[in-house]
Parts: C-alpha cells; structure tokens; sequence
C-alpha cells in the first residue's frame, strides 16, 4: 500500500478512483484506505507545489540555524512548539551537527524576516544564538525542479 | 541527371512509410496533444548520463573492439542470463549495435539471399519488410488478429512455411498490439520449428516492459537457442533512445557473420553510449523496476479509460502500446485519426501505419504523463460522441 501513498505524494490530484485503476484495485478499498492514512495522520494534508516567482508575489525565504540550551525534562520540544506557532515559519527541524534548530521562514520583506529574528526568535528563553541565510533561488523543493521549461523534446513521428 | 536510372530499383521501389501525410499534418499544429511516440517519457536515469559524461572526462573517445568493449559484452551476457535465463559467450555471441534496428538490419543481411522468404507476423514494427527486400528477399506477411490476442499460432505458422523459408520474425512484446507470447504459446511455434532449418529473429527491444507475466524468450526452449537471433537494447528498459545502442545474441557461427557487416558499415557502436550502457546493466534493475511499474499504472488506466468511452481494446501485456479497435465507428484508420486530429487536436497513429491488417485500428503510445492521458482521453471521446 505504500506505493499508493507513494504515488499521492507525487501526485495528490489522483482521484480514488484513477487509483483503483492504476492500482487494480476496488475504488471502496483506496477511498477507505485513505480515509484511515488520513485518520491516522499518515496524511496530513494535500497542496500545490507552486512557483511564487512565476507570480507577482514579493516573498523572501531564509534558512535560520538556531542554537539552544535545551530544558530539564523536556529537550528541545517546548522552545520548539513556541517557534512552529509562528505563521511565517515554513518548517522546522531539530539536527544534529553544529547547531539544533533549522527553521525555514518566509516574509515579504528581509526586513520583516529580520524583524522577525530580533523580535520574536531571539528573545525567546534557551535560544544563546542564530544565523539567518536568505534564499537566493529555488531550484528543487520536494523532488521538483523549478524553473525548468516542460518541454516534451520527443518527435511526434518516431514509430 | 537521370536519378531514376541512378537509383537502386529495390530502394525506389520500397513503400515510404504510408503514414507520411499524416505524420506531416501532425508536426504542421500547434497545441496537439499526441499520444504517438514509441519512446519512454523518462530521461536516462542520471546515474547512467553521469558514466557516460565520466567516460568522456577520463578520455574515452576512441573506437571499441568492432564486437563492442568485451567488459560491456560481458554485462550482458550477465544481465541476459540474471533476467531472463539465456545464456551467451561474451566472447563470440554478443555483438553490440547502433540500437536494437541496427541488428535487425545485420541479422537479416547475414541471411538473407534473393529469393529466401521471411515470415513476418503483422501488425508490427516497420523495418522489417523493407530490410528483408533490400535484401531480395521475399516477406511473406501473417496478420494477427484481434481474435487471436495478436499471438502468431502454430497452424498460421505451419501454412506460411515454404522450402524457401529461411527466418521467422518474432516481433513480441509487440509494437504497436502490445502483445506477448508466453511459454506455451512460444512452445508451440518451437514444435513446428524443430526439425527444420529455420531460424529465428527474435526481437526482445520490450523484453522488459511485460506486465503481469515474465517475459519468455523463444531461445529458453529446447532447439530454439542454436537458431534464434536475439536482438534487444538499452532504449526501452533504461528510457536511453537517443544513445541509440542495442546488441544482437546469437550462435557464434551467424554472429561472426553479422560482425561483419558490422564491421563494414559501423565499425563500432559509440563509445560513449556503451560506457553508459554498463552503468545501466550493472546498476539498473531498480530504474527498470520503477519505469515498468509507472507504464503498468498508465496501462491500466488508458485501458479503462478507453473501454469507459465504449472503444474495444484487447488488453496489452507488454510494450507501452495499446491498439484499440475503432472500426466500428465507420470511418477508415486514417481518416479517423485525422479527424480526431483536425477537430480535437489529439494525435494518434492509424493501425495502418504497421500493415495493412491495422485497418480498422489505432495505436496508442501511454508513455505520457497520467494528466496528458486524461487530457488525451477527454479529447477522444468528445471526438467519439460526434460519430455517434
């Protein structure tokens, strides 16, 4: 069944019923069977990979490494559920390596991701320091490459 | 200059491909949504461009051995015994080809004298029959039918032999029917065969793309290996069409032969595309796996889709063709498809593309996107409605 959900994360816009084709199988079974993945918040949720620049849009994105001290008895996790609260943050890892928190932010402006850093993030109790790289181009997100032009260079006639 | 007096009269004389106008009034549009080619959709997995940009970094821009580097031919003989139980001397029975209709093309050249007749079952890839006339040969055509899963039979294979029969073209996995011949249908071709002087070209390009079953290949059964011609390559299994490389198998006494011509007319297959080649052999299983799996989600559903708009299709198994029959709607191959061409802007390629026996039929390449299918799809059954 993991190839279902294999095949949904690449393309979530398959109906259930596309998937029973593909997959051979009854289209009550895939609807169940994603009812229950998203039940069980194998699924979480489904959206567009979109390429803001192609838009109007005026965004930017940063990377922010944080370092920390973490709490008695609860780790990271507390500071961390703080920081993921934020609308603007995108996501959020806790790493191994040379610092604990990376958090993947997007503002308008740099000054609002700045404002954002000096606000809101660096006050925030058991943070001792961070760095905030900014985003200068996107060229592949979740296994998508942006920017490329979808061409299909095959001939027509080749038989 | 007279050029008809110049010209070869067998080459004059050989048929251009019937699809011509067609295929002309296909490239003259714009926004077509074609379901035409016969080549995956996938690049060549990147680990396998990467050798080949290596070879090239490390200097490799020399000629091979005539027969192919030994270290490719030796992958091969691995990968051919690993999948597929088929067992063949690097050495001397593996000669590596500028793609799979290279070898067709020596195959038939090493054997054919003017007057040899070939059995060739059709619908079927086109280079056949004209290489078998440029030879002097005689093609002497069985259509497959729809009734028949498009399978060649043993009784249409025994009223085609003649004394003059030299080779039988074994076109399986089929383009453009999608067709496969499993071992009992294989075994009975080989009953007839047995005993006879006749040899095989079997040609396994789609050997990999079978869905459902395991492709059998003709050489595993008893007294078929020391008269079958292999021929197959890296363009459908590895999605490597423009590496144009293949290989063709075979006893050592006809290989010799068609290292020959080889020899003559190519000197070697390109380097660069056989360091690439090794790199798909040696770590290419999983991209195999991963393609074919893709090409039977789509199979499935273009094959739903079709039967959903009320068009008859026997149900491939292998290649990433389907041919739907579209006789019914009155209107003849070609003109079916150029219509659906002038008034949906969908592109098809009329059953008679590959033989006359494709009247009445279309085939349909699914080495597309899932979204472009359905878009395909939509098209054809506004198109359809219309008949109606």
């Amino acid at each position: 069944m993991d190839k279902i959900l294999k095949a949904l994360e690449d393309n979530a816009t398959l109906t259930p019923e596309q998937l029973a084709v593909m997959f051979d199988k009854e289209q009550g079974a895939i609807k169940q069977l994603i009812r229950k993945y998203e039940e069980d918040g194998v699924i979480l949720g489904y959206k567009a990979m979109i390429d803001w620049d192609k838009t109007d849009r005026e965004y930017v994105t940063a990377l922010i490494e944080v370092k920390m001290t973490p709490q008695r008895d609860r780790g990271f996790d507390r500071v961390a559920e703080k920081i993921y609260n934020y609308p603007e943050v995108q996501s959020l890892y806790l790493m191994s390596g040379g610092y604990d928190l990376c958090l993947v932010i997007e503002g308008k402006t740099m000054k609002e991701v700045a404002y954002f850093v000096a606000q809101k993030l660096a006050p925030i109790e058991y943070v001792i320091s961070t760095a905030t790289h900014f985003v200068l181009r996107k060229y592949k997100d979740k296994g998508v490459i942006y920017g490329a032009e979808q061409v299909d260079e095959r001939g027509i006639s080749d038989i | 200059m007279n050029y008809d007096q110049l010209l070869s009269k067998t080459v004059s004389e050989l048929k251009p491909s019937g699809i011509r106008k067609f295929f002309d009034l296909v490239g003259e549009m714009t926004d077509v949504t074609a379901l035409t080619v016969g080549q995956p959709d996938f690049v060549t997995p990147w680990h396998i461009r990467e050798a080949g940009i290596e070879s090239l970094e490390r200097g490799k821009t020399y000629y091979t051995s005539n027969a192919g580097n030994l270290s490719l031919r030796s992958e091969i003989s691995r990968y051919l015994q690993r999948r597929f139980d088929l067992c063949y001397a690097p050495a001397d029975e593996i000669v590596v080809t500028v793609g799979g209709s290279e070898a067709i093309d020596i195959a038939i050249r090493a054997l054919i004298e003017p007057g040899d007749e070939v059995i060739i079952p059709m619908p079927s890839f086109v280079c056949y029959e004209p290489i078998v006339r440029m030879s002097g040969g005689v093609p002497v055509i069985i259509n497959t039918t729809f009734e028949n899963k498009f399978k060649l039979t043993a009784t249409e294979l025994k009223a085609a032999i003649s004394e003059k029969t030299k080779l039988l073209v074994l076109p399986y996995p089929n383009n453009p029917t999608g067709a496969i011949m499993d071992r009992d249908d294989l075994e009975a071709i080989a009953e007839v065969l047995r005993g006879t002087n006749i040899a095989i070209l079997s040609d396994e390009i789609y050997a990999e793309l079978t869905f459902g079953k395991k492709h059998v290949s003709v050489a595993t059964l008893d007294g078929m290996w020391e008269r079958t011609i292999i021929v197959s390559g890296f363009s459908k299994a590895y999605a490597m069409t423009g590496w144009r490389l293949g290989y063709l198998c075979a006893p050592a006494p006809l290989a010799k032969q068609m290292l020959k011509i080889h020899q003559y007319a190519i000197m070697c297959a390109p380097t660069t595309a056989q360091f690439a080649a090794e790199e798909a052999l040696r770590n290419g299983d999983a991209d195999i796996e991963y393609m074919a799996e893709e090409y039977n989600r789509r199979r499935r559903y273009i094959y739903s889709g079709l039967a959903d708009i009320g068009i008859e299709c026997f149900e491939p198994e292998g290649a990433f063709y389907i041919y739907p029959y579209i006789g019914k709607f009155g209107l003849s191959s070609e003109e079916f498809c150029s219509r659906l061409l002038l008034e949906q802007k969908c592109a098809i390629v009329p059953g008679t593309a590959f033989g006359e026996c494709g009247e009445g039929f279309a085939r349909i390449s699914y080495a597309y996107s899932v979204k472009h299918i359905t878009q395909a799809l939509e098209k054809i059954e506004a198109f359809v409605k219309t008949l109606k």
